[in-house]
């Protein structure tokens, strides 16, 4: 990847966004390099789409500033806005109009006119909605409408896309063929923030990745690195034995998470705990073993621990 | 300033309301002429409000003036709690727009279907009554700057409002009081002392008046005095809705 100097695409420091009786962000510092693809996880009601709305200017900062391409979201809100395409989280559209149509006017709130109309039409024609680009949006089938939605967010070239969940409610195959999409806007040179729930999105598709909970910003690295975090600490291993064990090693107790019937799973510590220490234990209670496994921790597990509340870590922005 | 997205959301507006005439359009028409049917056949010959005017010519500029402001009013007030109950609004939100660019092309889409149906209603009743016109340029300003007072408290309305029956309350219970209660169907000067100078606080008063000067050359009112309070409720009102946008009142968290 070629690096890219020039301001970050999206600059956040110290901000707070209070409702009443929710402290919804509580202090978000973060940087989204230009042409970086970064994920932005977090449980339900972490504050992610909180966070994404305070940079597309739909809800306003309690404290703290947000930029996006270094436009401040509030006092240079037309150029903050015009660099910035961002696809909501709610299925919402306009009743009235159809696809053709919304396409053509949202192009005219950023000021571009009818010059602008063929890129309207390939942008349908990449998002496969030109078949119904007479179509009006209330007969379009829910995935239809997403994909709308991102032709939206993209109708003005941002060169910043965020998108807030777009691959929840989708089936297998459209989901496919938006990561493809989103890769493609990601090669082309577009930042791009995705939050999602499926881990394994994340995985496959950003370089970078933060994790917010309770309003914070409980890590923010890349990708390999918050694996390694995981690997770096928990291993779990599976073992089968010949034949059930009535009873497991005083030691071992406290490590095992699982046993049924011939089948145990351990968790262990990587730095603390040693497999063959596991195995010799197993062996001298007179247990027989016929398999062994161990599994890394995928994001999953990183992600569980990261947020299951008593664990709180600083955030830790790694530099490259 | 973006002059391309003022005059987008603009042609979006009037668009909406364009494509589903009957209801926006028509309907109002039809309605205006009932009223004229009904009160016309009822109380002509009875009462003589100007001097050589008749009553059903008496009534058509209070009616046009009455339809207009209702349409107008209609149209900003509706189109924004649809969008904000359907969600869509936030394409606009995201959207380079100024907080007067916002303003300006909701108003001036309602001052556009306030003035069609406006025409809607006095050409069809002329065909009923010869009404003249004095002074063309007060018609022209008082249904403009009336109708634009109208769609600015539709914005007000719209953007207040969290359901449709909220929106449905401001319509009966302020709307359409205050602009019965303006001398669509009467002259003032036929009240009792009270109700004038109460008639005097209601600036859709000023507007039928002066509107109704712009047809006749004589009103309750010196014509001058409605311009002053027709312009400068408009002015207020705007103030306000502007100022809701600018702070996001209710559509920005
Ligand atoms: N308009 C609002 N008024 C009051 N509270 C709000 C508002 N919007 C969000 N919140 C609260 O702020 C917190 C963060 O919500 P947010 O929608 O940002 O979460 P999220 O991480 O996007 O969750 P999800 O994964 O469910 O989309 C929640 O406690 C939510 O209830
Ligand atoms: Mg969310």
């Amino acid at each position: 990847m070629v690096p890219v100097s020039g301001p970050a695409a999206i600059a956040v420091a110290g901000l707070h966004k209070r409702y009443p009786g929710v402290h919804a962000l509580r202090g978000i510092d973060l940087e989204v390099r230009r042409g970086e693809f970064f994920g932005l996880l977090g449980p339900n009601g972490a504050g992610k789409s909180t966070l994404i709305h305070v940079l597309a200017g739909l809800a306003r900062a309690s404290e703290g500033s947000a930029r996006v391409l270094d436009h401040d979201v509030v006092r240079d809100y037309r150029e903050s806005r015009r660099a910035l395409g961002m696809v909501p989280q709610e299925l919402v559209f306009d009743p009235f109009f159809t696809v053709r149509e919304v396409l053509r006017i949202q192009a005219g709130y950023f000021g571009l006119g009818r010059e602008h109309w063929p890129w309207v039409e390939s942008l349908m024609a990449v998002l496969a909605l030109d078949a119904k680009a007479d179509a009006n949006l209330r007969t379009l089938s829910g995935g239809m409408k997403r994909r709308v939605m991102i032709a939206l967010a993209l109708v003005h070239r941002p060169p910043v896309v965020i998108l807030d969940e777009p691959t929840a409610g989708v089936d297998v195959d459209l989901r496919r063929s938006l990561w493809e999409f989103i890769r493609g806007l990601h090669r082309d040179g577009h930042t791009i923030v995705l939050t999602t729930h499926y881990l394994q999105e994340a995985e496959q598709l950003c370089e970078r990745i933060a994790i917010l909970n309770h309003g914070e910003l409980v890590a923010v690295d890349r990708r390999e690195a918050l694996l390694a975090r995981g690997i770096g600490r928990r291993l779990r291993l599976n073992v089968t034995t010949e034949v059930p064990l009535a009873t497991l090693p005083e030691a071992l107790r406290a490590r095992v998470t699982a046993q049924e019937g011939t089948r145990l799973v351990f968790e262990l510590h990587r730095d603390r705990d040693s497999v063959v220490g596991v195995l010799d234990a197993l062996r001298d209670h007179g247990a027989r073993i016929v398999d062994v496994a161990t599994e890394a921790a995928d994001l999953e597990d990183v992600f569980l621990e990261l947020t299951r509340g008593d664990v709180k870590m600083k955030p830790q922005i790694n530099a490259d | 300033m973006n002059l391309t997205g003022f005059y987008t959301l603009f042609c979006k507006e009037v668009l909406r309301f364009g494509k589903v005439w009957l209801q926006t359009l028509m309907a109002p028409i039809v309605t205006a002429l009932l009223y004229l049917l009904v009160f016309g056949h009822v109380l002509q010959g009875r009462i003589e409000v100007f001097p050589g005017v008749g009553y059903l010519a008496f009534l058509v500029p209070g009616l046009v003036m009455m339809s207009v402001i209702q349409n107008a009013f209609a149209n900003s007030s509706s189109s924004l709690i649809q969008s904000k109950v359907s969600g869509s609004l936030v394409f606009m939100l995201l959207a380079p727009l100024s907080h007067l660019e916002f303003f300006a092309a909701f108003v001036t889409a309602a001052v556009v279907r306030g003035l069609v149906v406006g025409l809607g209603v006095y050409l069809v009743a002329v065909l009923f009554v010869p009404v003249p016109v004095a002074h063309p340029w007060a018609v022209a300003l008082f249904a403009v700057l009336g109708s634009a007072m109208a769609g600015t408290l539709g914005v007000i309305a719209g953007l207040w409002a969290e359901k449709f029956d909220q929106l449905a309350g401001f319509q009966n219970f302020v709307i359409l009081p205050l602009s019965f209660l303006s001398g669509v169907f009467y002259s003032i000067r036929s009240l009792p002392p009270f109700w004038q100078g109460a008639s005097h606080l209601n600036p859709f008063f000023y507007m039928i008046d002066g509107f109704r000067y712009g047809f006749f050359g004589q009103a309750d009112t010196p014509p001058g005095i409605s311009l002053l309070a027709v312009g400068g409720t408009f002015l207020l009102l705007a103030a306000a809705a502007v100022g809701m946008i600018r702070s996001g009142y209710k559509i920005r968290e």
